[in-house]
């Protein structure tokens, strides 16, 4: 039998294993070593359907009293697993790029490193879910930033990245120093660090709510920046970027992903208060607001994702302010396939013209499949029926309507028409500009494949969802008992 | 069977896309199509008011979302509709200059979207299948389209997305307000529990205003109507045909299918307004068509004009007007696509069609001039076509109602001025006719040719249903009327 602890171990052992080959095994090919990442990962994926989930207490001692292995964290260790798979076969399109722009004489020896990182951010991923336990949730936490600090600034010969690299390095930082803050003002209101302790004395009464609430706020503050959400995006565009585009992608999916489940998790025992919930309402709108407007002018499509990231955002924390777990982590699943699938065609047609809209022009002439798949990821993204992005939105208006919050469905109504517009701008460059170039795009066997097994989940999902509403069951069950208990 | 019908348009244009042959394809698609839906049509059994030809597959048993396809006389009708106008869009597609196989594809794409959503009991498909046609529309306009093509494509995409999505609040709105026991996207179920009292009157109304605001979107009430003129005129022909005649259909049939059965305290609540806003689309928008300088900005708006007359049945929420505005929708949806399409023709020949430069073109066009006549004289509504029957059957069920409630009421007023608004369309059409068929014939003219013998056909088919169904109403009403028995009053 496996339990879920092995399988970070596995993947901690995986990076380990590759440098180690990366280090001493000077004359191999460098891309073996992220071949054997793909499989590697995928075997550990493998490995996590065999894993019985088993409901976290508030008496559980030693190791399970940090770490917990409920269906959540498990369901979010293989979204960690894809998400790095996935972004794993895009490094290997990007290699050629990172060969010619780094300035270092050993390019082999770098390659490595560059497929050795996002293992290790894999592990700190699959910790985050886990982690029940303010301390844990910091140390994963920084397992997973401080590997993104290498990661986001590796071509670092680019002014564009070194630029990137050092906003997100200083307000990283800025952020976890909230962090830290936050939890030291929650454990002096609570003398706890454990979630489900925490959720236990702030029910009695001589609890000082003031304190662990104005704690929680910093807490709230930290995470505001992993998940982009106003006010604490301002690094988002710059960042996404310059950084190199395999690791915007894991930026945007990994890490908002992690930053959502922590979410889910340390709000637990705060949503009794309902000063939680209107100021969660006022930040939501607020990133809706601002993503969607900002995305409106862009002509560069990096930018463009990542301001779309920043309105994805808003859309999942009106499933967190409504209080909905399952439709945050359906629309996260949503999130995923989509926005890895833009990303994969991105890497690989700014390599041969560039990263701005008009670079795309024509593109349904030069690759009809690239068009196809951007056109796929475009429409999700924006939520067509039929693909999963619509059935994403779907489940947030769903909780936000039940919770009758007004507000937060016409400003969500106004900003899905802002997307149809930036979203579908793509989609014309591609289908009725005409090509500066006409060469046609060449397309290696594994991403045509990564990306039609992406565009079949986005369709097929799209109409069958019943798999990840399966898998994500239990949780909605005790979020709905909950919040009942709340109201 | 009705799974071939919704499937047969989206396989061809998957297989389209895949490289076969376009027209060949399309075309056989379509008569497919049409041939089924006839075989549908002819295995219907009119007085059941049950759905038929049900077919289901559960997809999530604890949100009972399931797809389940079925037709009562009401879809019956569109989906009819839908099968006769693809094919005669498909066959009066021309030539197309560049990405041929995407031109045919898009175009089944919008049909399969708009039989699937017509067929659908299940609310979410109903909603989907007919958002699935909301990108091929933009592709068609913003690629193939004519003037000024990529803001009419914006416009009409975004409006669209806002109304659906509002729609889509309604909807959900709607789910939400049965008892959690009963809750299901199934609109059989919803009627059930509808008909236990189980959505409350207060309900209702927020449901109402919200789907009247959906649906009158898509549909181009007065005053979110101005996307249409716009959108039909740089949109190339066959796309406008399909939109205009068999998609927007979808706003009034939705109205129809889930506003009377579902939300009857709802619909009393707002009539005044709905009358209002209609007599904007009839008065307003026909003047404002009267002025128009070109024949693709004025069709557009005359079909913005026609919608009038169909809220006017279903506002007069009895069962002769509601029953004419199913048979308008059918109606017009054939004169539309008849008028959009010789309109197109036109185009391909002179290049223009502002109507001061066109003139004396019978002449040259015996044939399309009498295909324009023919749509004209049945868009206004002359006896003998089916547009007559529906609009005699809406005026006297309106002025019936009005009679009921009061002396004098909103209902009388609202008749005697769709009286006039059928003056209004004979002033714009006939005037379109003269000018673009009659009178000399300019020297730069002389050389154009009259419609091939192969183009006739859809012509053909297009005058003929309209015209079988202004002589034989009774055969639809007889299968439409009791599909609203249980929820209407007679209005005898």
């Amino acid at each position: 039998m496996i339990t879920a602890p092995e399988l970070e171990i596995g993947v901690l052992i995986l990076g380990i294993v590759i440098l180690m080959f990366e280090a001493f095994a000077a004359k191999m090919d460098k891309h073996l070593l992220a071949f054997a990442g793909i499989l590697g990962l995928a075997a550990v994926l493998v490995a996590s359907f065999f894993v019985v989930p088993s409901p976290s207490s508030d008496q559980a001692t030693g190791f399970w009293s940090f770490y917990t292995a409920d269906s959540l964290s498990i369901f979010f260790k293989g979204f960690a697993l894809i998400t790095t798979i996935l972004v794993l076969i895009m490094m290997i399109d990007y290699a050629p790029v990172l060969a010619s722009s780094v300035a270092t004489r050993n390019v082999g020896s770098t390659l490595g490193e560059f497929f050795a990182l996002p293992i290790f951010t894999c592990a700190g991923l699959m910790y985050m879910a886990s982690a029940i336990d303010f301390i844990f949730i910091f140390v994963s936490l920084e397992l997973v930033t401080i590997s993104f600090y290498v990661l986001v600034s590796f071509t670092r010969s680019n002014p564009a990245t070194l630029e990137a690299g050092v906003k997100y390095l200083v307000l990283s930082a800025l952020s976890t120093a909230f962090l830290v803050y936050g939890i030291t003002w929650i454990f002096g209101a609570t003398g706890q660090t454990n979630l489900e302790r925490i959720t236990v004395v702030l029910a009695s009464s001589d609890t000082d709510r003031e304190a662990a609430l104005f704690g929680m706020v910093l807490v709230l503050v930290a995470l505001g920046f992993k998940i982009a959400a106003v006010p604490f995006q301002i690094w988002v565009p710059d960042v996404y970027q310059g950084a190199p585009t395999p690791v915007t992608a894991y930026l945007s999916v990994g890490s908002k992903a992690a930053g959502f489940v922590v979410l889910l998790r340390v709000l637990r025992p705060f949503l009794m208060l309902p000063e939680m919930q209107r100021l969660l309402v006022l930040i939501a709108i607020l990133t809706l607001i601002y993503g969607n407007l900002a995305a409106l002018p862009q002509g560069n499509l990096k930018r463009l994702l990542a301001y779309s990231s920043i309105a994805h955002a808003g859309y999942l924390l009106i499933g967190v302010a409504c209080f909905d777990g399952g439709a945050v982590i359906f629309y996260l699943v949503a999130y995923l396939l989509m926005t890895l699938l833009s990303f994969a065609v991105l890497v690989i047609v700014s390599q041969r013209t560039g990263d701005r809209i008009s670079d795309f022009d024509g593109l349904a002439k030069r690759s009809p499949f690239l068009a196809f798949a951007m056109l796929i990821a475009m429409v999700s993204l924006a939520g067509v029926p039929f693909t999963v992005g619509f059935l994403g939105k779907f489940f947030i208006f769903y909780a936000a309507i039940a919770q009758r919050q007004l507000a937060l469905v016409v400003v969500g109504v106004i900003t899905v028409a802002c997307g149809f517009y930036y979203y579908l701008k793509v989609v014309r460059a591609m289908y009725w500009q005409s090509a500066a170039t006409i060469d046609k795009i060449p397309l290696s066997a594994l991403s045509r494949f990564a990306m039609s097994a992406l565009i079949l989940a986005i369709i097929g999902l799209g109409i069958y969802p019943q798999p990840i509403l399966k898998a994500f069951e239990p949780t909605r069950g005790r979020v709905a008992a909950t919040s009942t208990t709340v109201r | 069977m009705l799974l071939l019908v919704i499937f047969c348009p989206i396989v061809a244009a998957i297989v389209i896309m895949a490289g076969a042959p376009a027209r060949k394809t399309a075309l056989v698609a379509s008569v497919l199509t049409l041939a089924i839906t006839l075989l549908l049509l002819a295995s219907f059994q009119g007085p059941q008011r049950d759905f038929q030809h049900l077919t289901s597959f559960s997809l999530s048993p604890e949100w009972h979302l399931s797809f389940t396809t079925g037709v009562d006389g009401l879809s019956m009708v569109m989906v009819l509709l839908a099968a006769i106008v693809t094919m005669a869009a498909v066959w009066f597609t021309g030539e197309i200059d560049r990405h041929e196989n995407a031109f045919y594809a898009c175009l089944l794409l919008i049909s399969g979207g708009a039989i699937g959503a017509f067929a659908s009991i299940d609310l979410f498909f109903f909603y989907a299948f007919h958002e699935l046609a909301l990108i091929p529309t933009f592709l068609l306009i913003g690629i193939w389209g004519s003037g000024n093509r990529t803001a009419a494509a914006w416009k009409i995409t975004i409006y669209l997305a806002i109304g659906s999505f509002i729609l889509l609040i309604g909807l959900i709105l709607l789910y939400q307000s049965v008892p959690v026991e009963s809750r299901s996207f199934d609109i059989r179920a919803l009627k059930a529990a509808a008909a236990l009292g189980q959505v409350s009157a207060d309900a209702q109304r927020h449901i109402y205003l919200l789907l009247l605001i959906g649906f009158g979107i898509l549909i181009s009430l007065f005053p979110f109507h101005t996307w249409a003129p716009e959108a039909y005129a740089s949109a190339p022909a066959p796309a406008a045909m399909l939109h205009a005649g068999v998609l927007k259909k979808f706003g009034l049939y939705g109205l129809l299918r889930l506003a009377i059965p579902l939300l009857p305290d709802g619909a009393r609540h707002w009539t005044n307004l709905l009358v209002v806003l209609l007599l904007g689309n009839i008065i307003y928008v026909g003047l404002v068509t009267i002025a128009q300088k070109r024949l693709d900005w004025m069709l557009g708006y005359s079909s913005v004009m026609h919608m009038g007359y169909v809220f006017l049945g279903i506002a007069s929420a009895n069962i002769l007007g509601v029953t004419g505005a199913t048979v308008l929708m059918f109606a017009h949806g054939l004169s539309i696509a008849l008028l959009f399409a010789i309109a197109g023709e036109l185009r391909r020949r002179t290049g223009t069609l502002v109507l001061d430069d066109l003139g004396g073109l019978g002449k040259v066009m015996p044939f399309a001039g009498l295909a324009f006549g023919l749509g004209a004289f049945a868009a206004i509504g002359l006896p003998g076509f089916a547009n007559f029957a529906a609009e005699v059957m809406i005026f006297f069920g309106a002025f019936k109602n009005g009679w009921e409630m009061e002396r004098f009421h909103l209902f009388q007023i609202a008749t005697v001025f769709g009286l006039w608004g059928v003056v209004i369309s004979a002033v714009y059409m006939l005037r379109a006719y003269r000018k673009a068929f009659m009178g000399t014939l300019a020297a730069r003219w002389k050389d154009l040719v009259d419609l091939r013998p192969g183009l006739r056909v859809p012509v053909t088919l297009l005058v003929g249903a309209a015209l079988c169904y202004g002589f034989f109403p009774q055969s639809f009403v007889r299968i439409i009327a009791p599909a609203f028995r249980p929820y209407l009053s007679a209005g005898r």
